[in-house]
């Protein structure tokens, strides 16, 4: 679960942003749409602490995480947000499993090469794990990506435009991943984004 | 997983630039370490031969070249002086001992050297098999000609003229080994030592071929009229050095020369090719390093999307400058090894062909102490190359980064 409150933002005096309250309980999915411009990206940064709002409060499983020292930030971050970003981004020279692995291993966890695998099948890229990532297609990619946000169990999964560069069939795939993904763990699913596809997909939605 | 296995596999994923920059690094570091190999080891090799030998006498020319023919045995000699002349210096108070020495032939290469004892005793040369010389025509052989010749005892041998393989053989006359020296790493393991008289027998024969001239004297040293190709001296006390050299070169017909007058010539002419070689090495590493700087630079902007999305999956800033770090020290380390493999085999083909040209062999592959400073230096080039760059990951915006691509 995931909520904030007064969320504002500025990276220079003339561009300044204040984000409506949201609240995002375990299992419950939430659509933020807006234009580009309106500060999707920004306001998904805030929840996953990736930048330290003006002011406004996050709290994350009921606990305050705002005003932490930026250790304890990394920490909370690998432990309970899982994150999906727009384009796949990977450690090229790694493998596909290694890549998914890593997400343990800098966490500071256990590797589950188990749990990695059953994601594989599950998301259906089991095939392609000795591979590089860069031989996979971007749907592929993005599904690669969806296993390494799931692997720590996180309590919350941002997507930042998890859709943008994916063909209709693929998108579909995706968000129907994304949904039965983070409700098998209990997690919070928030997806932010520009794509008018994911209107009817969400029922709970906030626009910028 | 861990800091090593992703630093590995970043370096395979950029082999061509991995590899350059661990070949220029081998490349620096092989040259050095050859360089101190070689310096090293003909370092040990001529001071090992000349120790306690002050002078040497011979006939008038180059007194290097005087040098490297009598106590290195790998130029050819000056000429022949009297052994009259010679012997005039036992009469000198501050002359302790005088070694003549005669040669001018060889067996398969190998030098036949006609002295007197006192050649064995100073270079201490002791019998491994049989007996030492003790009739003219009856020689000793060194542990590498016994090595190389197949000589056995009893064996008989005919000499050949001049100092080279291919001159003409002295038919008429065979030598005799008698015994075989242990190897000690002196100028006597590859030569064949025998009486004054043989050589002197070997070319009467030639000149005058009749005659017989069996000698059975001890005194070999007091023949009159006969010729020595040189002889060694050493002095009772410093006060020699100062006054028979040039008492030799101003009165007699024979010159003097001082071995470490003229080693230390010879060491500061190969010095500058030394230098020269090991500036270049230098030159190389720094390359090496700049290599590896430009390489880790030039990754580090095209991964840095990665770093900053290491760095929001939980990675620490200092864990990722350690990784990238090791990506520096591995090559240096690779570098380092592959350089000392390569410095090793170097000295071994040099080794070949000192031992075809001068029967002198270089083979000591141990790790030298000036090696492990190299390797610490390698590592520093390693760690300035990779820190250097590196260093940005602390300055890395990871919300801006993952927001502009």
């Amino acid at each position: 679960m995931i909520s904030s409150t007064n969320l504002r933002f500025s990276y220079s005096p003339q561009k300044k942003f204040s984000f409506p309250d949201i609240q995002c309980k375990d299992k419950e999915t939430l659509l933020i749409l807006g234009q580009s411009g309106k500060g999707k990206t920004t306001l998904l940064h805030l929840l996953a602490l990736l930048l330290q709002p003006e002011t406004g409060q996050i709290s994350i499983a009921e606990r305050p995480v705002t005003n932490l020292s930026p250790e304890e930030v990394t920490k909370i971050r690998a432990k309970n947000i899982g994150i999906i970003y727009q384009k796949p981004h990977f450690v090229s020279s790694l493998s596909v499993l290694d890549n998914i692995l890593l997400s343990n291993y800098l966490a500071d966890r256990k590797e589950n090469i188990h749990k990695a695998r059953l994601l594989a099948e599950k998301l259906g890229f089991a095939e392609h794990l000795p591979k590089k990532t860069s031989q996979l297609s971007q749907g592929e990619q993005q599904r690669v990506s969806i296993a390494r946000a799931l692997m720590n169990e996180p309590n919350v999964i941002l997507a930042d435009e998890p859709t943008s560069s994916l063909d209709d069939s693929n998108t579909q795939n995706v968000i129907t991943l994304l949904k039965e993904q983070s409700a098998s763990i209990g997690a919070s699913l928030i997806v932010v984004t520009h794509d008018q596809r994911l209107k009817d997909e969400f029922s709970n939605q906030v626009h910028l | 997983m861990n800091v090593v296995k992703i630093s590995l596999a970043n370096l395979k994923e950029k082999k061509l630039n991995s590899f350059l920059s661990a070949l220029l690094l081998t490349l620096g570091i092989g040259m050095i370490s050859l360089l101190l190999l070689l310096n090293k080891q003909l370092d040990e090799q001529f001071r090992r031969n000349i120790r306690g030998i002050d002078m040497v006498v011979g006939a008038k020319g180059s007194p290097l070249q005087l040098i490297l023919s009598s106590i290195y045995q790998i130029d050819a000699p000056t000429g022949n002086v009297l052994l009259a002349e010679v012997d005039a210096l036992r009469k000198n108070p501050f002359v302790k001992t005088v070694i003549p020495l005669s040669m001018g032939d060889s067996y398969q290469g190998f030098r036949i050297v006609g002295t007197t004892l006192k050649y064995i005793e100073h270079f201490q040369a002791k019998i491994s098999q049989g007996q030492l010389y003790n009739a003219s025509m009856e020689v000793t052989i060194g542990s590498k000609v016994a090595a190389v010749s197949q000589l056995k005892i009893g064996d008989t041998f005919a000499s050949s003229h001049g100092l080279d393989a291919e001159g003409e053989a002295h038919k008429e006359k065979k030598y005799k080994v008698t015994g075989i020296f242990e190897a000690n790493g002196s100028v006597v393991d590859q030569l064949i030592l025998t009486r004054l008289s043989s050589v002197w027998d070997v070319h009467a024969h030639e000149d005058e071929g009749t005659g017989k001239h069996e000698e059975h004297d001890d005194h070999e040293e007091s023949e009159a009229g006969k010729q020595v190709t040189s002889a060694l001296i050493q002095f009772r006390n410093p006060m020699g050095l100062m006054t028979i050299p040039r008492q030799i070169n101003d009165n007699t017909s024979m010159q003097a020369a001082l071995p470490s007058i003229e080693i230390n010539r010879l060491f500061s002419l190969l010095g500058v090719g030394i230098e020269t070689l090991r500036a270049l090495a230098l030159i190389i590493i720094s390359i090496a390093g700049i290599s590896v700087f430009i390489s880790l630079y030039n990754s580090l902007k095209e991964r840095k999307y990665e770093m900053a999305l290491m760095l929001s999956m939980g990675a620490t800033r200092t864990r990722l400058f350690l990784m990238l770090l090791l990506e520096g020290l591995m090559l240096a380390v690779i570098g380092y090894f592959a350089g000392i493999i390569l410095s090793r085999a170097g000295l071994w083909l040099f080794s070949k062909a000192a031992e075809q040209d001068f029967h002198y062999s270089l083979r000591k592959f141990t790790i030298l102490p000036e090696e492990i400073y190299l390797f610490f230096v390698a590592l520093f080039i390693g760690f300035l190359a990779s820190a250097l760059p590196s260093l940005g990951i602390y300055k890395l915006n990871i919300s801006r980064t993952l927001a502009e691509e």
